[in-house]
């Protein structure tokens, strides 16, 4: 039974060490920081949870302890790492104005929220109304 | 057998911690650089897992659950800061 868990913890560790420099080799190969983005995000987040994963099982069959800290952090890394890609992405678009003419329209009457903002016309559209109300 | 795996952890990752810092002194742009500084922080995490492991210590995962918070903390600040031009409005 032993050999089946040390078998498990080495099977995640050497997953876990792939990934993670995959994800790397992506960051240091790819052409532009869109597509450098893919890399870390997906990629080295997964291997960082092969190696919770792998410490998990080692801790709960060889120590005799099973503790959630590897949860704790791999739940917080897996929900981290998009918000942090977003804000990435969105801090990019948002120092390189050329990117802009790119995208397509919305087909709406505001446009991409990135760059526009809020759509608070109709509010303003309305307090227009009811000034124009108390004049008449 | 959890040896040879951990001593290929270990090499992967150191690899890819490499990796990360060049492009940290390389990238064109500065969202470069703070893509750089956020996988290394959780490279960073995986080292220390795995040096866990290998001491067979469960000390240490606090300092990675500290890594993963001031990692994402920063990470969204810096971006914040260049979106806004403030931290906290």
């Amino acid at each position: 039974m032993d050999f089946v868990f040390e078998l498990i913890v080495s099977a995640l560790i050497v997953f876990g060490g792939l990934f993670a420099l995959v994800g790397s080799f992506g960051l240091l190969k790819l052409p532009d920081l869109l597509t450098r983005l893919h890399a870390p995000t997906k990629a080295t987040t997964l291997g960082v949870g092969g190696a919770l994963g792998a410490s998990m099982v080692y801790f709960a069959a060889f120590e005799g302890s099973l503790t959630i800290h590897e949860v704790l952090i791999t739940a917080f890394l897996f929900l981290t790492a998009p918000i942090s890609a977003h804000f990435i992405a969105k801090a990019h678009l948002h120092e390189h104005a050329e990117l802009r003419e790119d995208l397509p329209p919305t087909g709406r009457p505001q446009g991409w929220s990135t760059f526009d903002g809020l759509p608070v016309a109709d509010e303003d559209d309305e307090a227009g109304d009811d000034k124009r109300a108390a004049h008449h | 057998m959890i040896h040879y795996a951990l001593m290929f952890g270990f090499t992967a990752v150191s690899l890819a911690l490499l990796f990360n810092l060049i492009r940290l002194v390389r990238g064109p742009s500065l969202m470069d650089r703070v893509l750089a500084v956020d996988t290394m922080v959780i490279n960073a995490i995986a080292l220390i897992i795995l040096f866990g492991i290998q001491q067979r210590t469960t000390i240490v995962f606090e300092a990675a659950l500290l890594f993963a918070m001031f990692g994402f903390i920063s990470t969204v600040a810096y971006c914040r800061f260049i979106l806004r031009g403030d931290v906290i409005e």
